[in-house]
């Protein structure tokens, strides 16, 4: 990063493993894992059966009194943004006006948010009893939608699926006045609105920002959607905890789930001046795309995500044996597993044997814009505990992936972590973390 | 160090023109793009008309169009507005062996885009089979079996709003920072902000920045309609766009996509490229009020104006012409009047402020970047693009909006203010070149 120096001062995190980044953190170490049958719709008639569900909770719990009417306002993407935005916050030592308007201890002004989202999808159940008075000798009418269907919607139901609403919603429970952005690029989106927030900060429009992602893909249109694209694993309904393998040979696609992950960022000498904890500073950030019009897949050469990962380095202005852990996306698409390993093997070159790698998302499932973030806090806490859990359900590392997946728990002085993400569509991203030792 | 950033190439598809040329003759000529709506029967929703893109086939700017067949309409915007902007900034496109000069990991895309329409017929007719209203329950297997029958994969994954950046780095095989954002209707002009940013700190040499939208959709304008945010004077369309004016009842829904090509001056001098403007400032800023309103002081709205003067480094008396966000919702022409007298004191009845969507519409996502290139045009021909349909103003709004006639001024700076629903506030300046 060029310009300030820019810190994680809090993690805050709403998951298939449990409510908060701890029970995030304690899943990912003892390779617990979130995935199970769906609940919140019956999906018999889906290929995938499977989810990562969060657990259940009402929103209303984390809204200041004020401000709980506007729980109806709020999709099911929205509440998780709220709930880790909350943690976050709460863990940073920030004192908002949602936590306690007597004391409040930060520059609304100064404070920006950025909070990646993927497409919103809406509630088929609160749409259907309008397409229900919809209907011409038992089809679909739009004439008869417009006179009789439209207006059984609620009067604010588009606002509840903009994906901006992400960062409005925590942006006014938080009193965040600064820079707003909402980046929607996917699954790539966690670490780019993490990258952005930081540029914000370096480059002085900000001394602290919430960023984060969130996304609830446990919805039968995603599911759908997944499913059509064959991005969804169909193998495995009956055994739950080993249907996404990440890297495996046995790797046969995705599961996919909800979350978000928030994090506070924070200028070096703002969150040093006031004593707070450090996890992490971010070292380096990157970006790049495929050029591969098969765009539900990444190149086979995985190029897009070596670019991503190269400018990271030089960002952080390291090298690649610098790197002691690396979060990879690692979805268990084995031809998208096989391009980002390629990318990673590519960059790294003879340290690859040495250089950890731990993917997650055998334990956490593919919470989409959520993914890139709850990975990010997964690397904070590893590099603040100095520590790394063993991979999940890859018991054969698939040919021609030469990583070295984590096996067993490994404590370790982690110096810089990778995590790197990449999306349907193209877009790639990394961010290299750091260790801080005391204040330099 | 930081790079002065200049735009050296625009584009644009939008409802009264598919190109720069003809959308900037027809908005000084003060054409209207308003007609009864045709990409869907709307004639019984509350607003029967919108502003539409007119006789476009994106496959004139493409020789692959097999690899953006099932794009969205945005998407289909965007690659003849992208194609435009870079035949213009002398980059090449469709090209494996680009002889331009350019390294692609240097070039990188930023768009302010918008989500693609469902699946109209089949989404709405696998609810309609699978929904049993009487007990309010969902048969989610006949749904399944509907959907998984009548849905294709691609038309689904051109829904995502990542999707339009991913067309355009196939088109232009752009390998840098890449991002899009989806800040309602402030996005492109964050889009433009935020990539300004990247090629500022050197984090690349040239960003292809804009945005792309098409909410002319069923559920789209369902949405706006139950918000009663459009304006429902159907007798009238060409009329029914009013900013500023005592009669406004709403905006007129458009689509479209907007380009600018983003350039290092070193860059664009390195390569010998006409340098159009200089994009000089950014400012961003949330309301944190409420999602549903404006904050009633024009708190935000305020604060990313005078983040833009004070990273353009100007004061408010160097602004020559406001492109406002003017919507013609009752609240948005209000507040933004309120935060223009705030920001601009003594002179804010002096600094013309028009609307340019009185003409074409709101783009949404595009809106922000459509009217900077207006802007860019301004300064350009020194002429002032005119908000038309101010017959009958508000006689609480007092500015100049420049009232139905397109004018000449001198014009060397110019603000572009965007304010998305939700409260994400975001605000461009750009000025006339000079060494």
């Amino acid at each position: 990063m060029n310009g300030r120096r820019v810190v994680i001062t809090g993690l805050g995190a709403i998951s298939p493993l449990g409510m908060t980044a701890q029970d995030l953190w304690a899943g990912l170490i003892s390779a617990g894992c979130g995935i199970d049958t769906i609940k919140a719709f019956d999906p018999a008639g889906f290929n995938c059966k499977l989810a990562g569900e969060a657990p259940e909770f009402k929103v209303q719990k984390y809204l200041p009194k004020s401000y709980r009417k506007a729980a109806k306002l709020m999709c099911r993407d929205i509440e998780l943004s709220v709930v880790a935005a909350d943690e976050a916050v709460r863990d940073s030592g920030f004192i908002t006006g949602a936590i306690d308007a007597e004391n409040i201890n930060i520059d609304p002004a100064r404070t920006a948010i950025n909070i990646g989202a993927g497409v919103i999808s809406c509630d088929l159940v609160e749409l259907a009893p309008a397409v229900a008075r919809s209907i011409t000798d038992g089809v679909f009418d739009i004439r008869k939608w417009g006179t009789d269907g439209l207006e059984n919607l609620t009067p604010i139901w588009l606002l509840k699926y903009l994906p901006n609403m992400l960062a409005c919603h925590v942006g006014i429970i938080h009193d965040i006045q600064g820079p707003s952005n909402s980046i929607t690029c996917g699954e790539a989106s966690g670490h780019l609105a993490i990258s952005e927030a930081a540029e914000v900060i370096g480059r002085g429009d900000a001394d602290a920002a919430l960023a984060g992602g969130c996304e609830a893909k446990v919805n039968p249109i995603v599911m759908l959607r997944q499913c059509l694209l064959k991005r969804a694993t169909s193998e495995n309904n009956d055994n739950p905890e080993t249907a996404c393998r990440p890297f495996d040979a046995d790797a046969k696609g995705c599961v996919f789930g909800e979350g978000a992950g928030m994090v506070v960022l924070e200028d070096f000498d703002n969150a040093v001046g006031r004593g707070a904890k450090i996890y992490a500073e971010v070292a380096g950030v990157g970006s790049s795309n495929n050029i591969n019009p098969a765009y539900e897949h990444q190149e086979p050469d995985g190029k897009g995500i070596q670019i991503a990962i190269e400018t990271a380095l030089a960002d952080a202005g390291i090298s690649p044996q610098d790197l002691d852990l690396i979060i990879p996306h690692g979805t268990g698409i084995l031809a998208d597993d096989l391009a980002e390993a390629t990318a990673i093997q590519n960059i790294l070159g003879s340290a690859t044997e040495n250089t950890v790698v731990w993917p997650t998302k055998s334990m956490l499932s593919n919470t989409g814009a959520a993914s890139g973030a709850l990975d990010l806090i997964a690397a904070a806490r590893a590099i603040d505990e100095g520590k790394i859990g063993a991979a999940k359900n890859c018991d054969n590392k698939a040919p021609g992936c030469r990583l070295n997946i984590a096996k067993q728990i490994l404590q370790k002085n982690i110096r810089y972590a990778l995590c790197c993400s990449y999306t349907f569509g193209g877009q790639t991203a990394a961010v290299i973390l750091k260790k801080v030792n005391g204040k330099t | 160090m930081t790079n002065r950033v200049v735009i050296t190439g625009m584009g644009i598809v939008c409802p009264v023109g598919n190109d720069v040329g003809s959308t900037w003759r027809a908005l000084l000529a003060g054409a209207s793009g308003m007609a009864g709506t045709t990409i869907f029967d709307a004639t019984t929703f509350p607003s029967t008309f919108g502003a539409e893109v007119k006789d476009y086939d994106f496959t004139m700017f493409t020789e692959n169009p097999q690899l953006h067949a099932c794009a969205n309409r945005g998407t289909r915007f965007a690659i003849g507005a992208t194609a435009q902007a870079c035949r213009q900034a002398g980059i090449e496109i469709e090209t494996d062996k680009p002889g331009d000069g350019i390294d692609r990991r240097r070039m990188g895309i930023y768009l302010g885009a918008g989500e693609g329409s469902v699946d109209n017929d089949n989404f709405f007719g696998a609810i309609a089979s699978a929904w049993d209203d009487e007990n309010h329950q969902m048969d989610w297997s006949a749904w399944a079996r509907v959907a998984f029958g009548k849905m294709g994969p691609m038309v689904e994954l051109e829904q995502e709003p990542n999707m339009p950046a991913s067309h355009l780095a196939v088109f232009t095989g752009a390998r840098g920072i890449t991002r899009s954002c989806l800040t309602a209707c402030a996005a492109s002009t964050q889009a433009v902000g935020e990539a300004t940013m990247l090629v500022r700190r050197g984090k690349a040499d040239i960003m292809i920045a804009g945005g792309a939208h098409s909410m002319i959709h069923p559920l789209g304008v369902s949405g706006f309609n139950r918000l009663t945010a459009l304006s429902t004077r159907n007798d009238s369309p060409r009329t029914a766009s009013r900013p500023f004016s005592a009669s406004r009842d709403g905006f007129v829904l458009g689509e479209g996509a907007a380009i600018v090509i983003l350039e290092s001056l070193d860059s664009a001098k390195k390569r010998g490229v006409e340098i159009l403007a200089e994009l000089l400032g950014f400012g961003s800023s949330s309301d944190a009020f409420r999602v549903t309103d404006m904050h009633e002081e024009a708190r935000g709205a305020v604060q990313a104006m005078e983040a833009a003067l004070a990273d353009a480094n100007i004061s408010y008396k160097d602004i020559d012409y406001i492109s406002t966000h003017g919507t013609a919702t009752s609240e948005n022409d209000s507040i933004e009047t309120l935060a223009i007298k705030k920001v601009f004191k003594e002179r804010a009845k002096n600094v013309p402020a028009s609307s340019p969507k009185s003409m074409f519409g709101h783009l949404i996502g595009a809106a922000g970047c459509a009217e900077l290139i207006t802007c860019v045009l301004a300064i350009r021909d020194n002429v002032l693009p005119p908000t038309i349909n101010l017959t009958d103003p508000d006689p609480q709004l007092d500015l100049d909006y420049v009232p139905n006639k397109a004018r000449k001024a001198k014009v060397d700076t110019a603000m572009s203010e965007s304010f998305g629903f939700g409260g994400q506030n975001n605000v461009l300046i750009v000025r006339r070149y000079r060494e």
